[in-house]
């Protein structure tokens, strides 16, 4: 069979129009996660935290956390009158399992979630000697574990003591904010299971974000923020006491 | 007898001057060389990756991006579970995400039909989040569940997906 010109000029474009139609059937392609567009933190609410350890079982559980070695943890804290300095913390099994009843019957008592605070300025990354620890481009701190020597200086660093040293990897290890959670726009595991809401997951970067309609009509303070690590933990009813 | 000399003196000074440039071209080889195979093996030890984003290696965050998640996420059971979402919309645990509760159900999610949850174990699920404790906020529900129902499941007179003070007792 042969086309002429004239078949051919007419055929061209029907072709082009019918091929269109096939690319519009085609799925989209997923939306590809952009590092420079995001910066993680995170909001805890004290007032809202009832210690039921929803959160630190959710992370043991999503990141295969070996027992009695936290990511996450829940301490119990009681103030009785002005001894701010010199407060009783307990933390049973870091709250997997909720607290048991409190032996005080007065004063301050609440419950602080502790996780990584993922800090800007952080002094686990600058101590550690191979480049094993490090600062994402979108402001989470997280560990090469094929990289990691298990030298321990980023665990002496920590001042908020968010990492240990991991029993069978022999590397070192903490929260990783679920980096593999948040680049597929999920939140983190912890934040999923909080019952209350005390935890939410924000994004600093994105303008539509409630933590920031948050941060202005609130007296929000990050932990021990004399060390100007850049914490990015952001703490609602923060007691003087909690260290 | 003064020009002899002076031949003589330059004659040396060249011979020096030579003697020097073969000694500096020898410890220049030697330098060449160690630098060569100073890049050999950097180029060799160290990841390709390593320097893409700062100091360390920039697979490491693709490596970290790839492991499974575990929690579904409340939106992927909502997809299929809508008639449990209503109910729970309607009361006060409306904001409680399914695996809360549920556990982590990703695998479930991406199997419901072989891969089953288990019911919650309700005897100790809801004390965790409401036994009396001095140290949670004022105003959220407290029992004493001995007090409270004398240790019977809470399910056996409260709809978990929707309790109300009221409204929620089973009648």
């Amino acid at each position: 069979m042969t086309i002429t010109r004239r078949q051919l000029l007419v055929l061209l474009p029907a072709a082009a129009a019918a091929w269109e139609f096939v690319l519009a059937g085609t799925p989209e392609a997923a939306p590809t996660y952009n590092l420079s567009q995001h910066w993680w933190g995170m909001l805890l609410d004290i007032t809202k935290c009832i210690g039921c350890g929803s959160c630190v079982r959710a992370c043991a559980l999503e990141n295969d956390v070996p027992d009695g070695y936290f990511r996450t943890w829940i301490e119990r804290y009681h103030v009785d009158d002005f001894h701010i300095e010199n407060p009783v913390v307990d933390s049973p099994d870091g709250g997997k399992e909720g607290f048991p009843k409190s032996g005080f019957t007065g004063g301050k008592n609440f419950f602080v979630p502790k996780l990584c605070n993922h800090c800007v300025d952080s002094p686990c990354t600058q101590v550690c000697p191979v480049g094993a620890t490090f600062h994402t481009p979108d402001g989470v701190v997280l560990v090469d574990q094929n990289y990691c020597v298990g030298c321990r200086y980023c665990i002496q660093a920590c001042p908020y003591g968010c990492r240990f040293f991991h029993p069978t990897k022999n590397v070192a290890d903490k929260c990783t904010l679920c980096y593999h959670r948040i680049t597929k726009g999920l939140t983190t595991a912890c934040c999923e299971a909080c019952p209350t809401g005390a935890r939410q997951l924000a994004d600093l970067k994105d303008p539509k974000d409630p933590i920031h309609a948050f941060l202005k009509t609130h007296s929000v303070q990050v932990l021990k923020p004399h060390l100007a690590t850049g914490a990015k933990n952001f703490y609602n009813g923060l007691d003087g006491s909690v260290r | 007898m003064k020009a002899v000399r002076e031949n003589c003196q330059s004659g040396w000074s060249t011979m020096v001057k030579l003697q020097d440039i073969v000694h500096l071209l020898r410890m220049a080889g030697v330098f060449l060389l160690a630098l060569i195979l100073f890049l050999v093996f950097r180029s060799a030890f160290i990841p390709k990756s390593f320097g893409r984003y700062g100091h360390y290696r920039g697979d490491a965050i693709d490596e970290i991006t790839a492991r499974p998640i575990a929690y579904a996420g409340h939106q992927t059971c909502e997809s299929c579970h809508p008639d449990v979402a209503d109910t729970k919309a309607k009361g006060v645990h409306a904001p409680i995400n399914c695996e809360a509760c549920h556990g982590p159900l990703a695998r479930h999610a991406d199997d419901p039909t072989t891969l089953t949850p288990q019911k919650p174990d309700v005897a100790h699920l809801c004390v965790r989040c409401h036994s009396e404790n001095i140290a949670k906020p004022q105003g959220f529900p407290q029992v004493d569940a001995k007090e409270h129902s004398g240790e019977q499941l809470c399910n056996t007179c409260h709809q978990p997906h929707s309790p109300g003070f009221d409204q929620g007792v089973k009648k």
